[in-house]
């Protein structure tokens, strides 16, 4: 009996997580829609349902009855399970994530690297998606997104050390633990520097707009994605709304305090302690999936070597200059 | 407990697997991946007699093997792409130009 | 029993995925299957707990090694050679060496026997966790080794530099 408790209880646990990421990465679409129409002087959605609610399943449907087609030189096998490379790392590095205190699915030591483990994973589903389609817009497009993501891993990897110098851990709840310490009780204003850089890899990392190279529209048709189309199609689609998802937390947890708030707010209006810190987690999460949309309205595309460059000469050396500070702090200021 | 004569049994025949592909393929690019199979066997067998032996010498031998593995894999690709450009062709038979073709 | 059949797992699916990679013809396939036994290695260095070796498997070997291999692979657009034999000459010969030697090894790996244990308990490292120790060990007593591999890892980036970059007065 207690076996089939201790297995019963991270299965529910898996299944909400899940299903409330899908249902979430669902809105996400219907929300960035509304956003972005709304900053270009349109409404957005309407139709299906009342103020358009129910699109985000329409085109779910859309998408599951619509022909699947295969390239005829296509590399089949790898053509097939190239979307499956990226959901399946993105999906399962949600697993380590702390909605709120106490509440997440594994539990395990190196939480922060094991999601870099699985972002540096799906980078193979996008490039074997390029290689295998066996066309000449999705090769590049599969290069440059390949490019792209291993330049701007190295920037994020850095930044996120110097938060890992300040916890003193990988562990992501000990770094929201850690964070609560300080005076803002977050390490965005502390780690400035590691934060804007971290801000700006996470656009890259997860192909959005400016840096959403891979997928240009005007000069790639559409990237590593020409070939797919129905029910892969979404795969792809999907694992880019759960990877923004997840960069989001990321900077939820790691620079602004994750499921707490700081504590002289706590202190001027003692009643908010009292509110789930689930609730703090999602609105900071929910600010950054806004944020990224804001930047797609507003921001023109880089070009590829401008791109490259501002991965290799700006940030990566911030993102040393702020590790070696933080290093120098931690060592003769706060220790 | 698994032994540990397992895991030493598991690495020298990943570390034979290994040695068979490097003596035996022709391409540079199969020859490269079949050194990077032999560096893993003895990662396995480095960190294997580290935790059965409670000692952390073996875990930072094994760090600077993946380190050095990576480094090297960079120069050694890079001699593979400017190689290629001079003569396209991976096949390490067809680098012959030093063979005195006289005799 | 449980560990038994883990490792069993472990050690026929690292054994046969080797076996796959080095057998390929088509190079992309040889580094896909790569990526899985790469990951099934860090499987394995779970159980031998270190964690940490385990994650810097998949992001080292898998996030930045095999992703070298399969950008030159593409950048080079090797074509399957059709037709023409992916082994060498005289295989055989150099497969039964191989096995002799294999012989040689797992009998002596066989009887193989453990040393005097050291300080580094298994209690310990789950009580200190496994980043915390490796990192007192590795900046306390090998932080001399630790400085000359950040040079040897510099000196790569310099020669891919060097080499890599096409000279623009049209000598290539």
């Amino acid at each position: 009996m207690e076996f089939l408790y201790n297995l019963m209880i991270p299965i529910i646990k898996v299944a909400v997580v899940f299903a409330v990421t899908l249902l979430h990465v669902a809105y996400a679409t219907y929300f960035e829609r509304k956003v972005i129409g709304r900053m270009q002087c349109r409404i957005g959605p309407t139709e299906v349902g009342p103020y358009g609610l129910l699109q985000p399943f329409a085109d779910m449907f859309k998408s599951l009855f619509k022909e699947d087609i295969i390239p005829a030189k296509a590399d089949k096998a790898v053509f097939f399970i190239a979307p499956v490379i990226v959901l399946a790392p993105t999906m399962s590095s949600l697993s380590v994530i702390p909605f709120a205190e106490g509440f997440m699915i594994a539990d395990v030591n190196v939480g922060m690297l094991f999601i870099l483990a699985c972002a540096s994973l799906s980078v193979y589903g996008i490039i074997l998606a390029g290689w295998s389609s066996n066309s000449k817009y999705a090769f590049f497009g599969g290069m440059r997104s390949a490019a792209q993501v291993i330049s701007y891993e190295i920037a994020m990897g850095i930044s996120l050390a110097s938060v890992f110098l300040m916890a003193g851990s990988v562990r992501l709840d000990e770094i929201v633990k850690a964070q609560y310490e300080y005076t803002f009780s977050m390490y965005a204003p502390h780690l400035l520097i590691g934060f804007v850089v971290f801000l700006i890899a996470a656009f890259a990392e997860t192909n959005r707009t400016p840096f959403d190279l891979p997928e240009a529209e005007t000069e790639l048709v559409a990237g590593y994605l020409t070939e797919y189309s129905g029910f892969r199609y979404a795969l792809f689609f999907l694992s880019e709304y759960v990877a923004m998802f997840i960069m989001s937390s990321i900077i939820t947890l790691c620079f602004l305090g994750g499921w707490t708030i700081p504590r002289f707010i706590t202190d001027i209006l003692p009643f908010l302690s009292y509110v789930p810190g689930i609730l703090w987690f999602l609105s900071k999460v929910y600010f950054f999936m806004f944020f990224y949309y804001w930047i797609r309205a507003t921001i023109p595309r880089y070009r590829f070597d401008q791109l490259m460059a501002i991965g290799w000469k700006i940030l990566i050396p911030l993102s040393l200059l702020n590790l070696l500070i933080v290093a120098f702090v931690k060592r003769f200021v706060i220790d | 407990m698994v032994p540990l004569n397992w895991y030493l049994m598991l690495s020298v025949s990943l570390f034979i697997v290994g040695l068979i592909g490097f003596l035996t393929r022709r391409s540079i690019i199969m020859m490269f991946l079949s050194v990077e199979i032999m560096l893993n066997a003895i990662n396995i067998s480095l960190i294997a007699m580290s935790h059965y032996m409670q000692d952390m010498r073996g875990q930072v031998l094994a760090f600077f093997v993946i380190a050095c593995a990576a480094a090297g894999m960079a120069v050694g690709l890079v001699l593979l792409i400017s190689a290629y450009r001079n003569k396209p062709t991976v096949r390490l038979e067809d680098f012959d130009l030093l063979k005195d073709r006289a005799f | 029993m449980l560990p038994q059949l883990f490792f069993a797992y472990f050690a026929v699916m690292i054994l046969g995925l080797a076996l796959v990679v080095i057998t390929r013809r088509n190079m992309v396939h040889a580094v896909v299957w790569m990526l899985l036994m790469f990951v099934h290695i860090g499987g394995l260095y779970l159980f031998l707990n270190a964690e940490f070796f385990a994650v810097i498997q998949v992001i080292v070997y898998a996030g930045a090694v095999l992703v070298m291999f399969l950008f030159v692979v593409l950048l080079l657009n090797l074509r399957e050679e059709q037709g023409l034999p992916i082994f060498i000459r005289g295989v055989q010969g150099r497969v039964i060496i191989g096995l002799i030697l294999l012989l040689t090894l797992v009998s002596a790996a066989g009887q193989a026997s453990k040393g005097q244990g050291g300080r580094f308990s298994i209690d310990y490292i789950q009580r200190q966790t496994h980043i915390k120790v490796l990192g007192s060990v590795l900046f306390n007593d090998y932080v001399y080794p630790f400085l000359i591999m950040g040079f040897i890892l510099f000196v790569p980036m310099v020669a891919v530099v060097v080499l890599a970059i096409r000279r623009s007065n049209g000598s290539s």
